[in-house]
């Protein structure tokens, strides 16, 4: 087999991460201060007046909130490490939202134990899958704050869900409700063959890891 | 940042798009399954995700074709696309 | 014809620094074939990890030139053209894919003199592969009346500036018009601001002679420029783009 060809003097981005925070880092992911922009699909841009998220599917309830009324509801800051599948790990990221135990609190769930899925559907028309149990218990927020700021367009303004111990592709841009389901379904990227899960600590990268 | 800040055009993708087809692709037309128009794979907006490569109609933004390359696999998702047309 | 490309290393011969931020590489590939005017190929790094980064960049050089030629504008906060720029030095090798592209060529072959005219819109880096055009189409003799419009940020910012004003001076049948758009000299008779409907409608082929227009540079000038053709009557089968994303390359 041929010797792999080097590009002499190659060192590409920065790659290394600083020891101290090492243990905060997934395996085969690496530091970035920056926040790069990925993106499928031109940016949406839906204006606050026509804005809602909504809740619906295998289950009795069907749930909207617009704007104003999601603005009315509890919200919190928090600080999390976020990992992108493309390697790069952003540390200390702060984001303010409403948390997804807040939006699923009027569902009687319980009740209805065999929905154990949703999909996530965005403007734009991207779509991810998760289990409904890694948006309960503090696991999520629709995020509409970055950095105390308003969240960008280019960053899924004016909301995205955040899901931050799963890898970030699972974190839906310009979402815009759940479809609550019995039967787990791939997304957009998953379906492409990705990992269903997304366990960054697992490097559960691609389908079949 | 605006959207075109993002995108780049078919043309790009020609050089992955040869690893799956023995052929020229730029010029290759496909017909959107959106919206019924045909334009080369130059003319399509690509966005270049780092986790794969999408391919969109200029007119009413339709993924017409979307790849990944993955642990020796390549996917195409072609729903988006109703016809493709190669010159041989 | 069926074809798959191959990746293939070719030695940097010789270096240009045509602008402050823009170097031409002339690289010798001896599994070279050939290519079409207004053709890429796409560079790939490895690093020593195995890393890779890999960037699309158009052949400058003319089909009938020796050597490949890229020009590459350096992108502060990019991964492939920094190297390009900063790091590769005659001698090195670089590996390489190509000739890639069918749809924004330009074939003197496929063009009468007395033929439609042609219109290049070039913005910075944007004129690699209008350069190839213009080179291929003085290497073949072509008089097909051909109008060149090309936008830099300023007279130092302009790539091939004297072998532009060269072509200019020996062949009547090109005309280049440059538009500075942040900083023009003393004594500047071009135009000095962004390409704008105003400037296309003064300087462009009237639609009714059916130009062929090649538009080049960032996304965001291509798409400026597209549109204003399509408004001033140009047809659109006969407006070729390529975007070079948002600065150029």
């Amino acid at each position: 087999m041929a010797e792999k060809f080097i590009s002499r003097g190659f060192k590409g981005r920065a790659r290394e991460t600083d020891t101290t925070r090492r243990e905060r880092v997934p395996p085969g992911q690496f530091e970035t201060n920056e926040f790069p922009v990925l993106s499928a699909g031109p940016t949406p841009r839906t204006s606050l007046e026509r804005w809602d998220f909504s809740i619906y599917g295998d289950i009795t309830e069907d749930l909207k909130w617009t704007w104003n009324e999601f603005q009315q509801l509890p919200r919190e800051t928090v600080t999390v490490d976020i990992h992108c599948v493309t390697k790069w790990t952003k540390l200390d990221t702060v984001w303010t939202g409403v948390s997804v135990d807040t939006l699923l609190d009027d569902i009687d769930l319980d009740a209805q134990s065999d929905v154990g899925y949703l999909m996530a559907f965005c403007d734009g028309g991207y779509t991810t899958n998760l289990p409904l149990d890694d948006v309960r218990g503090g696991k999520a927020w629709i995020a509409f704050e970055y950095d105390r700021q308003p969240l960008a367009p280019e960053h899924g303004g004016p909301a995205r869900l955040l899901v931050p111990h799963l890898y970030f592709w699972k974190s839906a841009k310009w979402v815009r409700g759940f479809k609550l389901v019995r039967e787990n379904r791939p997304g957009f990227w998953e379906s492409a063959g990705y990992h269903n899960y997304g366990d960054p600590w697992k490097e559960q990268r691609y389908a079949g890891d | 940042m605006q959207d075109r800040d993002l995108r780049l055009d078919g043309n790009a993708a020609g050089g992955l798009l040869n690893e799956i087809f023995p052929f020229e692709m730029t010029s290759a037309e496909a017909t959107c399954a959106g919206c019924g128009t045909k334009k080369p794979i130059g003319e399509l907006m690509l966005y270049n995700h780092g986790m794969g490569s999408t391919l969109r109609c200029a007119g009413c933004d339709t993924a017409v074709l979307r790849i990944t390359h993955i642990r020796g696999y390549y996917r195409l998702d072609v729903s988006g696309m109703s016809h493709l047309r190669i010159a041989e | 014809m069926a074809l798959q490309l191959k990746w293939q290393i070719g030695t940097a011969v010789e270096i240009r620094q045509e602008t402050p931020s823009v170097k031409s590489l002339i690289i010798d590939l001896p599994d070279w074939t050939t290519h079409l005017a207004g053709q890429h190929v796409d560079v790939r790094l490895t690093a020593e990890d195995g890393y890779q980064a890999q960037r699309s960049y158009s052949i400058a050089s003319a089909p009938e030139d020796k050597y490949l030629m890229l020009t590459v504008e350096r992108i502060g906060d990019g991964e492939v053209s920094p190297y390009l720029t900063d790091v590769l030095e005659v001698g090195y090798q670089v590996e390489l894919r190509g000739p890639i592209g069918g749809y924004f060529v330009w074939n003197a072959a496929d063009v009468q003199d007395n033929g439609p005219p042609l219109l290049l819109v070039a913005g910075g880096s944007g004129i690699a592969p209008l350069m190839a055009m213009v080179r291929h189409r003085a290497n073949s003799n072509r008089r097909v009346p051909t109008k060149l419009l090309y936008s830099s940020r300023s007279y130092d910012d302009i790539i091939y500036r004297e072998e532009l004003d060269r072509l200019v001076a020996s062949d009547s049948s090109l005309r280049v018009l440059h538009s500075l758009t942040r900083q023009q000299p003393e004594n500047w008779i071009g135009y000095g601001r962004r390409i704008d409907r105003e400037m296309l409608a003064e300087s462009a082929w009237p639609p009714d002679e059916k130009p062929l227009a090649y538009i080049c540079g960032p996304t965001a000038l291509v798409e400026t420029v597209a549109n204003h053709l399509l408004e001033l009557g140009y047809e659109p089968e006969r407006i070729k783009t390529e975007r070079f994303g948002p600065t150029g390359g």
